[in-house]
């Protein structure tokens, strides 16, 4: 019997992601999912990216990934969100055709080396504390040294339509009960989370011509670094609105819905409302926004993003009709709510390998996150795990202060999830820094000296990077007087300093066009580069203020709490913290200080109380 | 946790003396030397050692977790305050199991733990203890009964609900949020910056209340100014002689002058001198006269020119007014004439300064205070920028609460998400 160094198990975008990784790294790697034709399928909203989101995408391409190529290759509808705003909290997002996603996923998957078992995978084998395969419902063994499970909502998933119950993973597919209860023997602990999705709709039997139209960018911006432009036809979203005749008979029936009828005990997310949770807890808005988003270019089928829903059928069918737009709609499938189990992700290593047993990794909707990027970032941390593991490659850097996808890990490692975890920009203190535009500067390298990037997106990163230090190297031999400057329509007090084309930039609403007059070489950069060079000069001040606080952080990161370190006896914890910390079980000091109610006192016990154990080994 | 136990008051003799037990098994191990009273009464005890032997008749007082000076059980024994009594209790309290002698501030310690006080208030109960003038003591329970985390907790709101609007426009802007969030955000900032401001003003006179206010004496050589400060003090604090520049150094006396605490200085002459020692001390007495809240004048003839420029509060007085039959305003260290006057005068004048309001004393306060002040000015100056750069106001105001953290504890982006969400519908 063949034996694996890993075998992913779910084919979503953790486990999509996972194994494109562990194929690059060389692994033998097999993919166990329960319906070969589901693998990479987008099961809720079509869409990749946005604000936070976007910014993991592009981490995730600059490790050579593959959400973000294949979000541009079935990309109906690029905009770049916040475009106005400053380029830090500028997002680049797509609509995408679901059957082309698909099909690009497939068609990366199948570059690589794996392979796939169609089956359902109802337990986990173990030697001596380390797991050592996959044993599937029909009794069959994967042998294998890693497993990475990426169970998503399938984990004793219940659907929920009004009263209606079903147990499944995904509508029309069949739920994993059997590993729930199993590795309930193992003591995991499961949690209820919730999410819901919105009746789909036939775009055929909608009135376009009431509606307003979003149309998609006119200069499109790509979700990887590697692509040039959209490859298909672009599109417009709709927009109509709810009204109060719609609020008056979800109002009217609202304890027929699932999640207010006492059917549902899992916590749904506050940035993802069902309509019902909108209208009961926001009652005095009379109207909610709701965009028709088209899910392909050959299908009728369309989103409607806002009105996610658990009543029955023919409750969603009254209140959808009564929106403008959709009167007389016909609804393809009813929005359903989902209830699933949960690995509190606390007590998950860095690399998110689970204390339940050594090498097994978890990644994914089952750590109580939500979203397709969020899952594909954890599925790529979780294979750089299992390279480290079985064949020590050079690790990857995940930290809050150079990636988003560091911002989630510790996140979810310190802080577990309450609610299903989504990024946002806010979550990142040093989001001035991790910029979506920056990503391949923060990571390919490392994931080029890791094993993970591949030459050809290496030579590319270079070649971007020797425009960019051209730009910076002119920017900086810049020595502007304020006179000079003026002339060049730049507005500076004559303080008689000369300033380098950097400091320029800085100034708010100065950009690379003032300073073509002033610095002619620059005619002769790249114009992208220079725009990059731009983004950098924006905020360079506010950098290297936070730079110290990086520094600050670096040195409580770099002091790790031994495994078996005990907060009991810590003089000055008081017993709260010591269950919190206990729980959590941080690594680092740094990690420590990130856990609700973690006071500077009580980190200065915990640093004292390890030095003194280290003096007293040494001694 | 351990249970402690410690004498409460002062050591030495005294006619009751408190002798406090904290923690867990507060009430097991004073059980074992008296019935204890039910929890919130009081009750007269016999106290008995393990032997049986009455120790000393105490009133015993008992409360419960949560309702504590240290947030723990606590038991109280109110003894007579003979040292030995005091000693035998301690001992017979030392051979409980479980039970250790607390250490220096432990009770303190236990008490911002446990969340009974937080850390202003720590620092404000030294200075109460510490107190030694009304004005002191009213500054430091103003502290202590948490006006000033109040403020803070004020402040914190405000700025907590401006970075939500921010964050809420950077992170959900494709989704219903409304366009003039910009309006909140200014004035909630305003008006914080001008709140921390105004407590800034008003701390640099609560300082002065804690440390003390200065008046220096300032005069010619033999004008009299040690034998006023002699008559100030009660004491014959300063040498006095007929001698032309007997005072060279500085001399400080610490006074509580109807409840504020003053230092009077007195310098030496200010004269042309050959002499190196005098002319230190001259030089000191210029640098004593630019930093006291109130400058005393001495001199001799009325109109007669000044050492140095007069401020604002600064006061006047002929000398020697003794030898001049009654003047107003003349004054005399060797009679008392007009002294008691001077100091009314003076207090009166300080009484100004003093702040009724609450204040920040501490250095680590006013230090956190100071920069927030200047990280929200600098949100002030870019919320006028057009387009708003929404990520660099709301960088400043992370500097800004970060500030605070350091002065009243912290908040996280968890604090932030959640007023995004209880403020706005979101999820398109």
């Amino acid at each position: 019997m063949k034996h694996f160094d890993v075998v992913i198990v779910g084919g979503g975008h953790a486990g999509c992601e996972a194994l494109h990784a562990v194929c690059r790294y060389g692994l033998r790697a097999a993919l166990v999912t329960l319906d070969q034709s589901k693998v990479g399928v987008m099961s809720c909203n079509p869409a990749i990216g946005g604000l936070g989101k976007g910014h993991l995408v592009r981490e995730i391409d600059a490790l050579d990934g593959i959400i973000g190529t294949a979000a541009d290759l079935s990309g109906i509808q690029f905009r770049l969100l916040n475009r106005s705003k400053g380029p830090a909290v500028q997002g680049p997002r797509t609509q995408s055709d679901r059957k082309l996603y698909l099909q690009a996923i497939q068609a990366l998957l199948a570059k690589q080396d794996y392979i796939l078992i169609e089956g359902e995978a109802a337990d986990l084998m173990s030697s001596g504390g380390a797991v050592t395969g996959v044993r599937l419902a029909d009794g069959s063994e994967i042998l294998a040294h890693t497993v990475i499970l990426t169970a998503g909502t399938f984990m004793r998933g219940v659907i929920h339509i009004g009263d209606k119950r079903v147990s499944a993973g995904r509508m029309g597919e069949k739920a994993a009960d059997v590993l729930s209860q199993k590795m309930e023997s193992l003591g995991a602990v499961f949690g209820r989370l919730k999410t819901g999705t919105p009746p789909r709709l036939n775009g055929d039997t909608i009135d376009w011509r009431q509606l307003e139209l979003q149309p998609a960018d006119f200069d499109p911006v790509m979700l990887s670094f590697l692509s040039k432009g959209p490859t298909v036809r672009q599109v417009s979203c709709g927009i109509t609105h709810t009204n109060s005749q719609t609020h008056d008979i979800i109002r009217e029936n609202i304890d027929k819905s699932a999640m207010y009828g006492g059917h549902i005990e899992g916590i749904g997310p506050r940035y993802c409302p069902s309509i019902e949770d909108k209208i009961t807890r926001f009652a005095d808005k009379s109207s909610h926004q709701v965009f028709l988003e088209p899910e392909g270019l050959t299908t009728n089928c369309v989103y409607p993003n806002g009105i996610s829903s658990s009543l029955p059928q023919d409750v969603q069918e009254a209140y959808v009709r009564s929106i403008v737009g959709l009167e007389n709609v016909e609804i393809q499938q009813p929005g359903y709510a989902i209830e699933y189990d949960f690995l509190n992700p606390q007590g998950l290593s860095s690399d998110l390998e689970s204390s339940l047993m050594g090498g097994l990794f978890l990644a994914g909707q089952i750590n109580g996150t939500t979203g397709y990027e969020e899952a594909a970032a954890q599925g790529l941390v979780a294979a750089i795990g299992v390279a480290k593991r079985l064949k020590g490659v050079s690790p990857i850097t995940f930290d809050r202060s150079t990636s988003y996808i560091g911002v989630m890990i510790d996140d979810l490692i310190t802080r577990g999830a309450t609610e299903p975890y989504r990024m946002f920009t806010s979550r990142a203190e040093f989001r001035l820094k991790l910029r979506a535009d920056n990503a391949d500067q923060r990571l390919t390298e490392q994931g080029y000296t890791s094993g993970l990037v591949s030459e050809s997106r290496f030579g590319a990163y270079r070649e971007k990077m020797t425009h960019l230090d051209e730009c910076r190297a002119l920017l900086s031999s810049m020595a502007v007087s304020p006179n000079q400057a003026r002339k060049a329509g730049i507005d500076l007090g004559l303080d008689g300093r000369r300033r380098s084309g950097h400091e320029l930039l800085s100034i708010p609403g100065v950009t690379v066009s003032n300073l073509s007059s002033l610095a002619p070489g620059l005619a002769d950069c790249d114009a992208e580069s220079l725009v990059q060079a731009a983004r950098e000069a924006l905020y360079v001040t506010y950098i290297e203020r936070q730079g110290r606080d990086i520094d600050a952080l670096a040195r409580d990161l770099s002091v790790k709490i031994p495994k078996s370190f005990h907060y009991v006896g810590v003089p000055g914890l008081s017993s709260e913290l010591i269950s919190k910390l206990n729980a959590a079980r941080p690594e680092s000091l740094g990690a420590a200080k990130n856990i609700e109610g973690v006071t500077p006192a009580a980190l200065t016990a915990v640093l004292l109380s390890i030095k003194s154990k280290g003096l007293k080994n040494t001694g | 946790m351990d249970t402690i136990f410690a004498q409460a008051t002062a050591t030495g003799r005294a006619g009751v003396s408190v002798i406090r037990v904290s923690g867990p098994q507060a009430f097991d191990i004073a059980s074992v030397f008296c019935d204890l009273p039910d929890v919130g009464r009081t009750g007269l005890r016999a106290v008995r050692g393990c032997d049986g032997a009455l120790i000393d008749r105490a009133v015993v007082l008992c409360f419960e977790n949560g309702a504590s000076f240290t947030g723990e059980r606590v038991v109280e024994f109110q003894v007579h305050g003979g040292l030995a009594t005091v000693a035998r209790l301690l001992s017979e309290l030392s051979a409980q199991k479980g039970c250790r002698l607390a250490g220096p501030g432990e009770f303190t310690r236990r008490a911002l733990e446990n969340g009974q006080l937080d850390l202003n208030q720590v620092e404000a109960l030294s200075d109460l203890i510490d107190a030694e003038t009304e004005s002191q003591r009213q500054q430091a329970i103003r502290v202590l009964d948490g006006s000033f985390g109040d403020a803070g907790e004020r402040w914190r709101g405000k700025l907590l609900r401006a970075v939500a609007l921010l964050e809420a426009s950077i992170d959900f802007s494709d989704e219903e949020i409304p366009d003039d969030l910009s309006i909140e955000v200014i004035q909630l900032v305003e008006e914080t910056h001008a709140s921390i401001s105004a407590i800034l003003e008003r701390s640099t006179v609560a300082a002065k209340i804690r440390t003390g206010f200065t008046v220096a004496i300032i005069g010619a050589p033999n004008v009299g100014k040690s034998t006023l400060l002699n008559s100030i003090v009660g004491r014959q604090a300063a040498i006095t002689s007929d001698v032309a520049g007997t005072t060279r150094d500085v001399i400080e006396c610490r006074v509580d002058l109807q409840g504020l605490a003053v230092s009077f200085l007195d310098t030496a002459g200010l004269r042309d001198s050959k002499d190196e020692i005098e002319k230190l001390g001259i030089s000191k007495a210029y640098e004593m006269a630019d930093v006291a809240d109130i400058r005393v004048f001495l001199i001799e003839e009325e109109g007669e020119p000044l050492p140095i420029t007069m401020r604002d509060g600064d006061i006047v007085r002929l000398n020697k007014g003794d030898e001049r039959g009654f003047d107003f305003e003349a004054i005399s260290g060797k009679t008392g004439q007009g002294v008691s006057e001077l100091l009314n005068l003076i207090a009166e004048r300080l009484a100004v300064k003093t702040p009724t309001d609450v204040v920040a004393i501490r250095e680590r306060q006013i230090t956190g205070l100071r920069s927030a002040e200047s990280f929200l000015a600098r949100v002030l100056a870019l919320v006028q920028s057009d387009p708003l750069p929404f990520e660099l106001a709301s960088q400043e105001l992370y500097f800004a609460l970060s500030e605070l953290d350091f002065v009243f504890g912290r908040i996280d982006i968890e604090s932030v998400l959640d007023e995004i969400f209880s403020s706005f519908c979101l999820g398109k």
